[in-house]
């Protein structure tokens, strides 16, 4: 699990727009404080053009700076959440975040392409109650992978979640199982499952499937880790150190194996799944 | 007992703790330690020895019996090693085609810097994957608290069980407290919100069976040895792809009705 004010970003869609033609929204970098025209700051992937700071960004964006244009082909996208605890407050969350994100479920999965490799292809939504996993989420997930072992097609995934979703209880954690019995099966059969982990990456998503991978990489900057620095700093009363469980610390502590920019990912993931196409270079 | 006594009564320090239940029913326990990469984790208990006329690998999470012990042990919450211990033993009972018997009782796997350092994240996914692709038989019981992570690490199982008044949980009360209600008083109804009871999970069909306990656990030794007996014979019939496949489906179903 990991804080909430972790993911407190600048608002990339504000309220209001169809007003105001004239001006486009502005984003504020949290790192440098350089401001930046929506439009401009979405042409250029989401990335600081000062420091070189990765913004959050959704899902469906994701979707779209990765795979070949017009190549996805979503799967499972009537399943969505329900309330198996009857948890209280969790109705509400759950038609906030779906209004938020535009999405019915943390995940989206589906068959694409990159670069002309096709791949089966998840990523999480950050907006959706910090891209935690319940029920919904494990479900498509699976899917994925299943779908993935019958046509012999790789796995490439994007992972940006706290954790197994709380609400849930007990079937949330059951998804880190059902999940990783998926991946091993696919493992099994010899097939190619690349992770890139992002920011953030922790709690059950961290300590199942997003180091279950062939290839481990991160995106610059993204935390990762079992535990939130809020939680260990609470347990341990210990203040944490600069950099604690970033990207670079993962790397040097040998869990991550190659840190990627986001305008370099797509390049890499194309070559890194002609890598395993079995032919020659 | 409402939700959150239930939650002590399984934290209760008079519960027998899983050593206690590995001197019942194995016999010539032979304990080996350490991960054979950086140490050796008390918390995690392991080795081999004789249940009934079969030899088993046997894993437990144990708490430790009294202040000093518990200390050496980290009251249960094992650290990576701990689970690369674990992950060792599993891959011995997979070439020796021994069943793996497992005693849980954690509050959570171990948070701290050391662990991060350590990649906890990473030790418990590889164990997860790796009790997913065993071709044994793996018998879990929940003998107190079943805590998070750090429990389903050695709870991918062919069959679960809990004891009575055991619990199992996503995240401990106080953690969902200060994480959903933000307010660090608020356990009572954060375990009650949780579900974490034996019968809660009997009814989500997280567990296979609820084992009695008796007065003063009476009845807990005999309740386990019973269960793993019944269930053992099951698997005797049983080719190794089936015993994979069947855990693969016992968790395949499960949230499915919920998404």
């Amino acid at each position: 699990m990991i804080e909430k004010s972790l993911f407190r970003d600048p608002k990339l869609r504000l309220e209001g727009q169809e007003n105001a033609p004239e001006k486009p929204p502005v984003c504020e970098c949290p790192q440098c404080r350089k401001t930046q025209e929506l439009p401009a700051l979405a042409q250029a992937l989401f990335l600081c053009p000062r420091c070189g700071y990765h913004y959050k960004i959704s899902a469906r964006d994701r979707v779209g700076m990765t795979l070949d244009e017009g190549s996805f082909r979503e799967m499972g996208v009537r399943i969505a959440s329900k309330d198996p605890l009857s948890f209280p407050g969790y109705q509400e969350k759950l038609e906030q975040a779906q209004k938020l994100s535009g999405e019915r479920e943390a995940v989206i999965t589906g068959i694409g392409s990159i670069l002309g490799q096709p791949c089966a292809f998840f990523t999480m939504e950050y907006q959706f109650m910090m891209g935690s996993m319940g029920a919904a989420a494990g479900e498509k997930l699976t899917r994925l992978f299943e779908r993935a072992l019958e046509r012999r097609l790789p796995v490439v995934g994007y992972t940006i979640s706290g954790g197994a979703r709380v609400q849930e209880g007990i079937l949330s954690l059951m998804q880190m199982a059902k999940v990783s019995g998926a991946v091993r099966r696919h493992a099994d059969e010899r097939l190619l499952y690349i992770a890139v982990l992002c920011d953030a990456t922790t709690g059950g998503v961290a300590a199942s499937f997003a180091m279950q991978a062939d290839i481990i990489l991160a995106e610059t900057g993204a935390l990762i880790g079992f535990a939130g620095p809020r939680v260990i700093e609470q347990t341990t009363r210990q203040k944490l150190p600069e950099g604690f469980q970033r990207a670079e610390f993962q790397l040097d502590k040998g869990f991550v194996g190659k840190i990627v920019k986001r305008e370099d990912q797509r390049d890499l993931l194309g070559l890194l799944l002609r890598m395993h196409t079995g032919g020659l270079a | 007992m409402n939700a959150y006594q239930r939650v002590l009564a399984a934290r209760n320090n008079a519960r027998p703790d899983a050593m206690r239940y590995i001197d019942f029913m194995i016999t010539d326990f032979v304990e080996l330690h350490g991960d054979r990469r950086f140490a050796d984790d008390a918390a995690i208990v392991a080795g081999l020895g004789f249940f009934g006329n079969r030899c088993v690998t046997v894993l437990g999470l144990e708490k430790g019996v009294d202040t000093p012990d518990r200390l050496r042990r980290n009251f249960g919450s094992a650290q990576p090693e701990g689970y690369r211990k674990s992950l060792w033993h599993l891959r011995q009972a997979e070439k020796f085609g021994r069943p793996v018997l497992c005693f849980i009782d954690t509050a959570g796997a171990a948070c701290g810097v050391g662990a991060e350092e350590r990649g906890q994240g990473q030790a418990i996914a590889e164990n997860l994957w790796e009790m997913m692709g065993l071709m044994v038989p793996v018998l879990s019981v929940i003998i107190g608290e079943g805590g998070s992570g750090g429990a389903l690490a050695l709870a991918c199982a062919n069959r679960v069980w809990m004891l009575e008044n055991a619990v199992y949980s996503v995240l401990s009360p106080e953690g969902a407290a200060s994480i959903i209600y933000k307010d660090a008083g608020k356990v009572e109804e954060a375990s009650e919100a949780l579900k974490m009871s034996a019968r809660d999970m009997l009814a989500f069909g997280v567990i296979e069976g609820i084992l009695p306990e008796g007065e003063d656990f009476a009845q807990a030794f005999t309740s386990v040895k019973g269960a793993f007996e019944g269930a053992l014979e099951g698997f005797d019939k049983m080719t190794g792809d089936e015993i994979r496949q069947e855990r693969y489906e016992r968790f395949r179903g499960l949230g499915g009705d919920w998404a």
